[in-house]
């Protein structure tokens, strides 16, 4: 289920990142080391930990979510992979170069031609046109003006904005405004994006449509994306592998099925509990295998729940295909109900009180 | 009575004798040091006053239009500026002018670069702030008298004078305007990899800009309203009228003098806000408050 493999190479690397806010960071270091609790550290030396030991290996080419509520540190830990933060201690390496050994010049080229980023209040700048903001990047990189007015151009034209090149940033709506952000770190041609709640700002509805329109150019870009959220539903629509982060530490590091089919602890569970499964959940777990007599209607294996539920409405099973296109199982809205009501919590003490009776 | 703990007899001699050995070891000195700002000042007054009146006043009505694309503004700078040419205060009012355009630009080039330096650091920022306080509140007699010691009577030590009481404000407003910057576009300008030097000049400025103006406003007023206290060591110009008429008790020529300044404060103070507005819709800056 979990789709790691082996073979395929890490694009950004956390390892014991940990950072610690305040005046006196290597004692809080020590302590938090000798393994006194964050609330004590805090206690006694004032200094607040925002990241414990934080350990990521995230592949290339792979929607890495890291979810959390506010304050627990993600958006502190999404600024150690460009340094914007400097970690108290740990090692950070992306794309085989640790970023805490560069100087000043060497940071500066790194993040001009390496990593892109979307920010949460968007942040354009509204001094400058649509246009020059998506430029902004390439200008700082010392592109030509034509070549990254015409490639921003490009840009604009792919996030829907086109003929809005003129307009200045305040003029847009909030999602408008976040395609702006979004194409300005496109523009920049790099490997890794960084999306610190890039959506979390925006109305449900347009931040749907984002987020349909960031997967659509992922199939195409096949970019290393960290994307930061506190959304649950939000991470298991974009992630391939989400991590949950609580009070500056990791929870959990998976897939996002796994996640809800299995989560580590009360604290992810209380996610769950309040979580679309059908969502979550792909036919290829819950099917029963085996050669049947071919269905009128099949969906692959990595189709969702929710995909298939509408297809009961006029079929009673349907076929689940593998890799190649053979039926590899089937389903029926059975197995579907089970599965969902399965992992759900134990049912509200309303129902209980009613069976009992 | 408060006990004399110490005997401050000393401490004063040694103040007023140091001050008596700089006039005589380094007056010429300084004085050379403050010639390139009596030029610039005696620059400006000499163009103004060789300017004939009416191309004045249409540059200006001309300015106020386009700072404000409204026929009102134009309309009350001409009043003002007719209102100084009937009441034959034209030249004092072109000397005054130039005085505060010196104290003006001389005070740009000093306060901002100060500004952006207290910007950047608390620790300077909290060392600047109580000399500013100082130079605003500090009665104008006390640093006038030594700055006549050191140039005599005449045009430097007004300008300086009027430097030092008018600078201020734009310190404070270039901090406070580079300060309020949206820090989410700073931190945004910092991921992409900008210099210090294309932060600054590419995004902080250029969005402080309005605030800076505001700054600039501030100093202009500030530096008409010492023109009395300048008049009085030789700076002349409407302030000197001013004294005229209290000298003389001629009421009248005290007023329309006052009068002169306040038109001259209403023109200047008006087009710099007007362009200020303008600036602010143009930049946004509304939008990135909020």
């Amino acid at each position: 289920m979990s789709q790691v493999s082996p073979t395929s190479d890490i694009a950004i690397s956390l390892k014991g990142v940990t950072k610690i806010f305040g005046s006196d960071p290597e004692r809080a270091l020590d302590m938090l080391r000798r393994g006194v609790g964050k609330t004590e550290v805090q206690a006694e030396t004032g200094n607040v930990v925002g990241l414990d030991d934080v350990s990521l290996a995230i592949e290339r080419g792979q929607i890495f979510v890291v979810m959390g509520l506010s304050g627990s540190g993600k958006s502190t830990l999404i600024r150690h992979v460009n340094r914007l933060i400097e970690p108290t201690s740990g090692e950070i390496i992306v794309g085989g170069d640790n970023v805490l050994e560069m100087d000043d010049a060497a940071l500066r080229k790194f993040r001009q031609t390496r990593i892109a980023m979307v920010f949460q209040k968007f942040a354009l700048m509204p001094h400058r046109s649509v246009i020059e903001n998506v430029a902004y990047g390439l200008e700082i990189r010392g592109v030509r003006r034509e070549e990254r007015l015409e490639r921003a151009a490009k840009w604009i034209e792919i996030v829907g904005l086109k003929g809005y090149e003129k307009t200045r940033p305040r003029q847009l709506s909030g999602g408008q405004q976040q395609r702006v952000g979004l194409a300005r770190a496109l523009a920049m041609d790099t490997d890794i994006v960084l999306m610190d709640e890039a959506f979390s700002a925006l109305d449900p509805l347009i931040r749907a449509g984002m987020q349909e329109q960031l997967l659509e150019l992922q199939q195409s870009l096949n970019k290393t994306i960290l994307f930061i959220t506190h959304d649950f539903d939000e991470a298991l629509k974009i992630g391939n592998r989400i991590a949950v982060l609580k009070d500056g530490a990791v929870q959990q590091v998976a897939h996002p099925e796994e996640i809800v089919l299995r989560p580590a602890n009360a604290h992810i569970e209380e996610f769950v509990r309040d979580v679309n499964k059908a969502r979550a959940i792909h036919v290829g777990t819950i099917m029963e295998r085996g050669a049947f007599e071919a269905c009128e209607l099949a969906v692959p294996a990595g189709a969702r729940c929710e995909d298939v539920l509408p297809l009961f409405a006029d079929h009673r099973w349907v076929g689940v295909t593998g890799e190649s296109g053979e039926q590899i199982g089937r389903l029926s809205a059975t197995q579907v109900i089970k599965a969902l009501a399965r992992y759900s919590a134990a049912p509200p003490a309303a129902a209980v009180v009613t069976e009992a009776a | 009575m408060f006990p004399e703990i110490i005997d401050t007899r000393p401490l004063r001699r040694a103040i007023d004798d140091s001050l008596t050995w700089v006039v005589a070891n380094w007056g010429g000195a300084l004085e050379a040091a403050a010639y390139p700002l009596l030029m610039l000042l005696r620059g400006i007054e000499d163009f103004l006053v060789a300017v004939p009146w009416w191309v004045i006043i249409l540059v200006l009505v001309g300015v106020a239009w386009l700072a404000s694309r409204r026929w009102q503004l134009p309309a009350l700078v001409l009043g003002a500026l007719l209102f100084l040419g009937v009441m034959d205060l034209w030249r004092d009012a072109m000397t005054t002018t130039a005085l505060m355009v010196a104290a003006t630009l001389t005070a740009v080039v000093v306060s901002i670069p100060v500004g952006v330096w207290m910007s950047r650091s608390t620790r300077v920022r909290n060392m600047v702030a109580p000399v500013l306080d100082l130079m605003q509140t500090l009665p104008s007699f006390v640093y006038l008298i030594p700055t006549v010691m050191i140039f005599g009577p005449g045009k430097i030590p007004a300008l300086l004078a009027t430097i030092v009481y008018a600078a201020p404000p734009l310190v404070r407003l270039t901090d406070l305007g580079l300060r309020n910057v949206d820090p989410a576009v700073m931190e945004a300008t910092r991921a992409f990899g900008a210099s210090p030097s294309q932060r600054l000049f590419g995004v902080q400025i250029p969005l402080a800009l309005p605030t800076i103006l505001a700054g600039v406003n501030q100093t202009t007023m500030m530096a008409l309203s010492m023109v009395v206290i300048a008049s009085m060591i030789g700076a002349g110009g409407l302030g000197y009228q001013v004294l005229q008429g209290i000298g003389r008790l001629e009421v009248s020529r005290g007023l329309f003098a006052g009068l002169g300044i306040v038109a001259l404060a209403i023109i200047f103070d008006r087009v710099t806000q007007a362009f200020g507005r303008q600036l602010q819709s143009r930049v946004g800056v509304q939008e990135a408050a909020r």
